[in-house]
């Protein structure tokens, strides 16, 4: 009798499988699901072709005045002919290879963070908490080792977003940290004022505190004493980041059980040991997501800066379009800014999330 | 063992220098110094400062006459009023557009963040481009793209978009009908307030109800039919006493009905949609944080679909939703105050802005108007609080 020989199985029928089947269970499933496909496509051809239109097939690209934009389309030509004041303000042209080598300082140090097997991460990483503030000061200001000093009221554009987000960040995040274990100390007196500072500067507008930089804070210093603009601002963002940045860690501390303290305590360590070693390494791991989160919205907060009279990307666009050598290049402007920022903060976002799924070490057992 | 060393185990005290207690005294002390010192030179050089630029200290100027018009206020207000009437006119605009911007921020920030996790791909990515791209685009830049970019571009009062000749679009804002409360309208809303005040006490009985006998009495019918038909009823028997005045075009202009100006337009728009990408992604986590399981249990109970979202997967993910929610409506109430970018008259446009530059009265100003945020935020985040309380997980 000759051995049963089964089948080879069918594969599934066309209508489950493939590109069809992928449409049928993702787009077409039931009738309230096709009536949202018919919607969904309805707003992107409404949107996507004319966007495209305007934005690429009927732009113009080539020429250096408005003369040039006679395509219909988006003005191109306006950010080109610009470009050098939305990135470099009112930098003086022949020192802009100052604020250019300070751009690839940064890419230099940032891009080994993204490779896995890059060996002196730990050293990059310090150089970019330390170094590149002071090289970054020096390189920018100037008035040393030869360099023409630049006064802040030229500094201006993306360069000046970057000045002020990164010092924003590097400053913002220990004295959050302090603020944050100050918060749950065990003195009366010392939580109670680190309370006071935190809820003070969440509990109002970014707005109010630079105006409170810009107008309140000469007023506080002695007669003689005088920051420039862009300090005082600086120190308003610094202020009210590291409120915000203090609740994060906040949260980070509450979630660490107590037997960790515990078992640092066991093992002969004091306070500052034990939270340098232990507790703040698995706090700030748990709460990466909301000190990026911060860092983001430090970010786009300042743009803020155009308010109190600072010359940030934003603040440049909005004065070039006014500019009445060029008619209605507003749009390109704005979305000239707009990608700027985009970039920044989407690819941060995207980062943070690469380094929660590395850093996902713990709760395996 | 010699006599030191028994004195040494017989008090386990250690020296004060090593006393946790002790130190921790001297450190606040040190503290309250250090800080004490600090106010006190801020005071000393205040005091200095304001006294050597000729600046009057305390809230007198208050009383003075303002002098300077304003773009939009809710209550009756001109140049002859004074600074503390300009107060109460940014006061009203700042709370006016926080509050519309929280409703739409909320219903929108809803809608996409249900899209978001819709099973239909198409929309669940429109719901993501959504999000992506307005939560990384700075406010201040969006408030200037709809103000200056969109709204620059409606027609002349005269070519105004129009939906049943009571809407209009047009370059100086959007026309509404305005209602109009002849002898009688306050009936109508007394009762409706009463109406209102009945069908809550009729919900809170019909809940008790249930929880003693297990029955539930179905209210939800007769009490949106008390709260509809009352008021209605009310205003045929006062013989119809509100009407609506529609706005007309005269000339160049709209006459009559309700103006909403174009930078509470831009303002409201940019806010609405920008805090409803950050709504967006709290629903969507609130929903996925309700295990499945709990769907399934339900519907092995026999509850209907809809009856599974409204008593078993809402009440659970606006656990997770709420705290969230409410930093999201703090931070609107606070951006609001990007309005004095683009003019629209708000607290700090008008109050930290104009009449700091008139009286030059730097830190009263600036003290009351972070005073007036703090305030805000304390209560509604005191409120969410009290709110998250009640639906909040109560476990042993």
């Amino acid at each position: 009798m000759p051995a049963f020989q089964p089948l080879p199985d069918m594969p599934p029928p066309i209508a489950s499988r493939g590109a069809i089947g992928w449409v049928r269970e993702n787009l077409l499933s039931s009738p309230l699901n096709v009536a949202l496909t018919l919607a969904a496509l309805y707003l992107i051809f409404s949107f996507v072709p004319p966007i495209v239109n305007w934005a690429i097939i009927n732009a113009n690209f080539a020429g250096n005045t408005q003369a040039a934009c006679t395509a219909g389309g988006a003005c191109w030509v306006f950010v080109k002919s610009r470009i050098t004041l939305f990135i470099y303000g009112f930098y003086p042209a022949d020192q802009y290879w100052r604020i250019n080598s300070i751009f690839l300082l940064m890419a230099l140090t940032f891009a080994p963070q993204f490779f896995n097997a890059f060996p002196y991460k730990k050293i990059f990483g310090i150089f970019a908490l330390i170094g590149i503030p002071v090289v970054g000061y020096v390189l920018i200001s100037g008035g040393m080792f030869g360099l023409q000093h630049i006064e802040t009221e030229k500094w201006g554009g993306l360069m000046l977003t970057l000045v002020l987000a990164y010092a924003g960040i590097i400053a913002a995040l220990p004295i959050g940290i302090v603020l944050a274990l100050g918060r749950r100390s065990e003195m009366p007196v010392i939580r109670s004022l680190c309370i006071g500072f935190i809820e003070l500067w969440r509990g109002v507008p970014l707005i109010t505190v630079l105006f409170m930089a810009s107008v309140m804070l000469p007023m506080f210093l002695p007669e003689g004493v005088n920051f420039n603009k862009l300090l005082r601002a600086l120190i308003g963002i610094i202020l009210f980041e590291s409120a915000y940045i203090a609740e994060v860690v906040r949260g980070g501390l509450q979630a660490i059980p107590k037997g960790q303290s515990e078992a640092a305590s066991a093992l002969g360590l004091n306070y500052w040991k034990s939270m340098g070693l232990i507790i703040l390494p698995q706090a700030l791991k748990l709460v990466i997501p909301g000190i990026v989160n911060t860092f983001i919205a430090l970010f786009k907060d300042t743009t803020l800066v155009l308010i109190i009279g600072l010359f940030d990307v934003l603040g440049a666009v909005q004065s070039a379009i006014t500019d009445p050598s060029w008619r209605s290049v507003s749009t390109e402007g704005y979305l000239f800014a707009a990608f700027c920022f985009w970039i920044f903060c989407f690819s941060m976002s995207r980062y943070s999330q690469a380094l929660e799924r590395k850093l996902y070490t713990g709760h395996k057992r | 063992m010699t006599e030191r060393d028994e004195r040494r185990l017989a008090s386990s005290k250690p020296a004060p220098w090593n006393d946790p207690k002790t130190r921790a005294v001297v450190f606040q002390a040190l503290t309250v110094v250090v800080v004490g010192y600090v106010f006190y030179v801020i005071f000393q050089n205040t005091l200095y400062n304001m006294e050597r630029r000729g600046i009057s200290t305390g809230f007198g100027f208050l009383h003075n006459q303002a002098g300077f018009g304003v773009l939009m206020s809710l209550i009756p207000y001109n140049e002859t009023d004074t600074y503390g009437r300009t107060f109460f006119v940014g006061l009203l605009n700042t709370l006016l557009v926080s509050g519309l911007g929280i409703v739409f921020a909320t219903v929108v920030g809803f809608l996409v963040g249900v899209a978001r996790l819709s099973s239909n791909w198409l929309i669940a990515k429109v719901a993501m481009v959504y999000i992506e791209t307005l939560r990384n685009i700075p406010l201040l830049l969006q408030i200037f793209f709809w103000y200056y970019v969109v709204l620059q571009a409606l027609p002349s009062a005269r070519q105004s978009m129009s939906l049943g000749k009571s809407l209009f679009l047009n370059i100086r804002g959007l026309y509404l009908p305005a209602p109009v409360l002849n002898d009688g309208a306050g009936y109508i809303i007394f009762t409706a307030v009463v109406a209102v005040i009945a069908a809550v006490i009729i919900a809170i009985w019909a809940n008790r109800h249930q929880e003693k006998t297990g029955n539930r009495i179905k209210v939800l019918w007769l009490n949106l039919s008390l709260v509809v038909v009352a008021p209605t009823l009310v205003y045929f028997i006062m013989g119809r006493p509100v009407s609506l005045d529609y706005p007309t075009l005269q000339g160049f202009n709209f006459q009559g009905g309700m103006r909403m100006i174009p930078e509470l337009m831009a303002l409201l728009w940019a806010l609405s949609f920008y805090t409803a990408a950050f709504i967006a992604e709290i629903v969507r986590s609130g929903i996925l944080a309700v295990g499945h399981g709990q769907t399934e249990a339900a519907r092995s109970l026999g509850l209907r679909s809809g009856q599974t979202l409204r008593l078993i997967i809402i009440p659970q993910a606006l656990r997770v939703i709420v705290p969230p929610l409410t930093s999201q409506y703090l931070n609107l109430a606070k951006n609001s105050s990007l309005a004095t970018a683009i003019g629209y008259p708000d607290l700090v446009s008008v109050f930290m802005g104009t009449t700091l530059n008139q009286t030059g009265q730097a830190v009263e100003i600036v003290g009351m108007t972070m005073a007036v945020y703090l305030t805000i935020s304390l209560s509604i985040s005191g409120f969410m609080n009290w709110y998250n309380k009640r639906v909040a997980l109560v476990e042993r």
